[in-house]
């Protein structure tokens, strides 16, 4: 199999997973903040 | 320490700190992602597949750090009872847990070209695994805490007798005949890697490292803002 099938899956894993865990942390953060000061 | 044990004042720090680590950490990591895809040539015996270094190795990094983080946090919670080191070491669960998986899922997909199989139950691997099962245990221990920011006292001494797994992941390369390879960059001995292909990993290490930074800094900023929110309408019932 062509290796360069396995570094794009460990690359989309590794930034897919880093952007969820983000974004999901600066929704929530905003959320509460917005309020928390409503 | 004991100055940023006031809410505010640490949300007052923590604004642009957020921006300065997310932002940064983004630019370092597509730097570093981009170089590490296009710029580095092959290794001469994995081949492509090396390149799943750059992702591998920050996320094994952070999921162990983050545990230390929290064995940290712990202790600062119980001895000095700092109303901040609860809130951080429950911040930090999350993205740990994350970054273990990522660690372990990337090691998979890099086993199998290179080693010929996904998964094996060595000493590095099944540590690593163990890791992951701690960060669920942990974070299931804190949501049943009674605590409004901070995690209780049984949580706190789980995060720090938790962290006895971290030198056994470490040197588990090193105590067992594993098929995981034994330490290519060390402290004192310094890299096996080739300076061609080791700098992008400077990049992604640092990058994934602040931008853990930022997410602990805005899950701190969620609780504690949820916590003021709850206070209040706890004061507006009692009124």
């Amino acid at each position: 199999m062509n290796q360069w099938a396995f570094v794009t899956a460990a690359y989309v894993v590794t930034l897919g997973g880093t952007t969820v865990v983000t974004l999901w942390a600066w929704l929530v953060m905003r959320a509460a903040e917005k309020a928390a000061a409503r | 320490m004991h100055a940023l044990a006031n809410p505010t004042r640490f949300v007052k720090l923590a604004r642009p700190l957020t921006a300065i680590f997310g932002i940064g950490g983004i630019i370092l990591i597509a730097v570093g992602a981009y170089a590490g895809l296009f710029i580095t040539p092959p290794d001469y015996l994995q081949g492509e597949t090396v390149r799943i270094l750059y992702m591998h190795v920050p996320a094994a990094w952070l999921g162990m750090g983050g545990w230390t983080g929290i064995a940290i946090a712990s202790i600062v919670q119980l001895v000095w009872r700092h109303p901040l080191a609860g809130v951080g070491a429950r911040a930090v669960a999350l993205p740990g847990a994350v970054f273990s998986a990522i660690c372990l899922v990337t090691g998979s997909i890099w086993g199998r070209p290179t080693w010929g199989t996904w998964w094996e139950w060595d000493g590095r691997m099944t540590s690593m695994l163990v890791l992951l099962f701690l960060y669920f245990a942990y974070m299931a221990l804190a949501s049943a805490s009674d605590e409004r920011t901070s995690v209780s006292r049984a949580t706190a001494i789980f995060g720090i007798v938790g962290a006895i797994n971290i030198p056994v992941i470490k040197y588990s390369v090193v105590w067992w005949n594993t098929l995981h390879q034994a330490p290519s960059i060390s402290v004192t001995g310094g890299s096996k890697i080739a300076p061609e292909l080791l700098w992008p990993l400077g990049l992604t290490t640092l990058g994934f490292s602040l931008l853990f930074g930022a997410i602990v800094l805005m899950r701190m900023r969620a609780i504690l803002a949820s916590a003021k929110l709850e206070a209040r309408l706890e004061r507006m019932a009692r009124a």
